[in-house]
């Protein structure tokens, strides 16, 4: 991770450029459970230093559409695509291999580890002789939670034994620590205080600033409509519309979650 | 780390001020639990020697312990693996009596006719062919596992019915013996020790290399700028570490060979037999040497290497550890395999250790070895679990045995204290988990 991270004032990032490729693009996607349509052909998109919102109910979707990305579950049918080449996940590591991370809304920490542990998880530094490497490893560590988390101290402990903003950002180093192109965070700040919510929103700004685009699923939808530069509603698995947010209100984005409709101020974008 | 240490031993300064000995504690960075095992190994060897007149405590009775415990721990130590990933290996015991069925027809019936009658090596092509079959059924069991998502304990609960079953098909019941005589030195009987000058040896060994990877640990961390240990808690843990190998060591040097069995052991050796009295020691038993590898070994795997990170990661949380892009599914497979290899060389100890195998080797040794990890305080709710904890379980179990049966309690009763101490251990176990918030 570059070392610039986190240290400068806050400025709002530039607005994204749409012009070139998409960074993500996943097209049609459908998944069932035994019959129940969790994903019902959606396709979204991502550009360079973007942060799109997904938006809609519980089980309208958004969780499942993140995890055919993520590498958690295969869809049925659909295509993804990669900086606009067509890309191939069937598990988390094939996600990691095309620089996709995600913090879950689980956090999907080993809570019998430390931090350490944890943010290495499945990427362990090894010595030369290819044992697991604990004390680099806790080097590195202490260098990314000293900026995203000064005040973490626990480095030894089981994460079992952190509180909810600690363990947040244990999960966040490891998201952000192996240079990341693509984002997805599941409710980043559901279990966070004031103070550490605006951490999140400050660091997805420098993660924008530095070109990452960042997939966000949030219910707050105050908080959408700041951070994100357009959002996708889901609604029963289907999409209800992509639109930018400098168009809409927070009143039609509500409209857009609980009817199901796209305003019309807002022209649903077509899609290629 | 992994192995749930105490946490911020050193960095953070006794709060509680719950005197002298748990600062020591701390600083020394010992695990309070590892302390709370060995306290309980220490009482129930003194109220034994008490009861026994001091019959217990003698170097003879610890050596023969020891020998006791080894094939037990062998297999209790990948039984961490397994319930550490929340599962469980009901079919070790048979399995045991399985491998050692195969191991035994192998060296008495097949290999003799390849290469020779007493070949020098009938025993290394059997140890390995028991190995490789030990860890190809543990395999196959977690392919059913792992893949087939069957339940681990109905698996290798079928596995117990199973491999008991096939043991008896082996002889059709028939007892298979006398093994290979160097493969019968690996039981540890009279013979099959180090001696005075190698245990010795070992002993040197062994401190040496508990030195040396005290200093490296120590250079290490200073390296990365981590704080360490005071000098004089590293200087005290180091007296720790030789006192114990040494005094261990003393001990079962002390134990005497009889004169008899020392004769015999010569002439068999063909060495020249001295005139007069015979001072031929003991010393550390060959498959205690061979549980302390294999415990040295599963540590390394435990703590330094990915295989064992990603058991303890599955185990705290199989979740996170397949979003982490863990193979998860060839993970239970390689527990089950190792699995089955360490029964293979518990196999190889049981068997040698009673010269024969008979149909019944291993009857529920499962149990025991589930007994003893759990003792050892591997949690079955899995994440939790340490090797050293696992041996010290089943040194723990294999002293109450012996010491009820050196009282002369009857044996109805034995499994009755048996069972109430394990239940009560895993009580302690909790209840200071709850409280320590570990």
């Amino acid at each position: 991770m570059t070392d610039e991270l986190f240290l400068q004032p806050q400025t709002p990032a530039p607005a994204p450029d749409r012009s070139g490729t998409p960074l993500v693009e996943m097209r049609d996607i459908h998944l069932s459970f035994g019959g129940v349509k969790a994903v019902d052909g959606v396709t979204i998109n991502l550009w360079p230093g973007e942060v799109v919102g997904l938006l809609g109910h519980n089980g309208a979707g958004k969780s499942t559409l993140i995890k055919v990305l993520s590498g958690a579950y295969r869809a049925d049918a659909g295509q993804i695509f990669i900086n606009g080449e067509k890309a191939t996940i069937q598990n988390p590591r094939d996600a990691r291999r095309y620089h996709i991370e995600t913090i879950y809304q689980t956090l999907a920490l080993a809570d019998n580890l430390d931090a350490a542990s944890n943010l290495f998880l499945g990427r362990e530094l090894t010595t030369p002789l290819g044992f697991v490497d604990d004390d680099a490893m806790e080097a590195e560590t202490r260098k990314i939670m000293a900026r995203l988390n000064p005040n973490f101290r626990k480095l030894k402990a089981p994460v079992k034994a952190l509180s909810g903003g600690q363990r947040q950002s244990v999960a966040i180093a490891r998201a952000v620590y192996f240079n990341a192109k693509i984002l997805i965070m599941d409710e980043p700040t559901a279990a966070l205080g004031v103070q550490e919510t605006k951490m999140v929103a400050e660091l997805i700004q420098e993660l924008k600033r530095q070109g990452l685009g960042i997939f966000l699923i949030d219910h707050d939808i105050h908080q959408v409509m700041e951070m994100c530069d357009r959002a996708s509603v889901m609604k029963n698995g289907q999409l209800v519309g992509t639109v930018d947010i400098a168009d809409v209100t927070e009143d039609d984005l509500l409209g857009m979650i609980i009817l199901g409709k796209t305003p019309e101020r807002a022209a649903p974008e077509t899609v290629q | 780390m992994v192995q749930d240490a105490p946490a911020e031993t050193v960095r953070a300064p006794a709060k509680d001020g719950s005197g002298g000995f748990m600062r020591a504690v701390r600083a020394l960075d010992i695990d309070l639990r590892l302390l709370g095992m060995i306290g309980a190994l220490l009482i129930i060897w003194l109220v034994f020697d008490l009861v026994t007149g001091g019959r217990f405590l003698t170097p003879r009775n610890l050596f023969n312990l020891s020998v006791q415990t080894a094939s037990v721990a062998v297999m209790a130590t990948g039984m961490v693996f397994v319930i550490v990933t929340r599962h469980i290996d009901l079919s070790v015991g048979s399995l045991l009596g399985f491998l050692g069925m195969i191991m035994g027809t192998l060296q008495l019936h097949y290999l003799p006719g390849l290469v020779g009658h007493g070949h020098w090596s009938i025993w290394i092509v059997t140890i390995l062919a028991g190995v490789g079959a030990g860890a190809l059924i543990g395999a196959a069991q977690g392919y059913v596992i792992g893949y087939l998502a069957v339940p681990a304990f109905i698996v290798t609960l079928g596995g117990l019915l199973v491999w008991r079953g096939a043991a008896w098909w082996v002889t059709g019941g028939q007892t298979v013996a006398p093994l290979d005589p160097t493969f019968s030195l690996l039981g540890g009987g009279a013979a099959g020790t180090l001696g005075a000058t190698w245990s010795w040896a070992l002993a040197a060994a062994a401190a040496t290399g508990g030195l040396l990877l005290q200093y490296i640990s120590r250079r290490r961390k200073a390296a990365h700028g981590f704080p360490v240990k005071p000098l004089w808690a590293e200087i005290a843990m180091s007296f720790i570490i030789v006192g114990v190998i040494v005094g261990l060591t003393a001990v079962m040097v002390a134990y005497p060979v009889p004169e008899a069995a020392a004769r015999r052991i010569l002439a068999a050796r063909g060495e020249a037999i001295p005139e007069g009295p015979i001072n031929m020691a003991h010393g550390i038993a060959i498959p205690v040497v061979i549980l302390l590898v294999v415990a040295l070994v599963m540590t390394v795997i435990a703590r330094r290497t990915r295989f064992g990170r990603y058991v303890f990661a599955t185990g705290g949380n199989p979740d996170a550890a397949e979003l982490s892009g863990i193979n998860t599914r060839l993970l239970t497979v390689k527990i089950f395999a190792l699995m089955g290899a360490l029964t293979a060389i518990a196999a190889v100890i049981a068997s040698a250790r009673l010269g024969a195998v008979g149909n019944d080797l291993g009857t529920l040794d499962e149990l025991r070895v589930i007994a003893a990890a759990v003792i050892g305080g591997t949690a079955l709710s899995g994440g939790i679990g340490t090797i050293y904890g696992a041996v010290l379980g089943a040194l723990i179990m294999q002293s109450l045995q012996s010491g009820m049966a050196m009282v002369g309690v009857d044996a109805p009763l034995q499994s009755i204290v048996v069972g109430l101490v394990l239940v009560l251990a895993v009580l302690v176990d909790i209840l200071y988990r709850r409280r320590t918030g570990a």
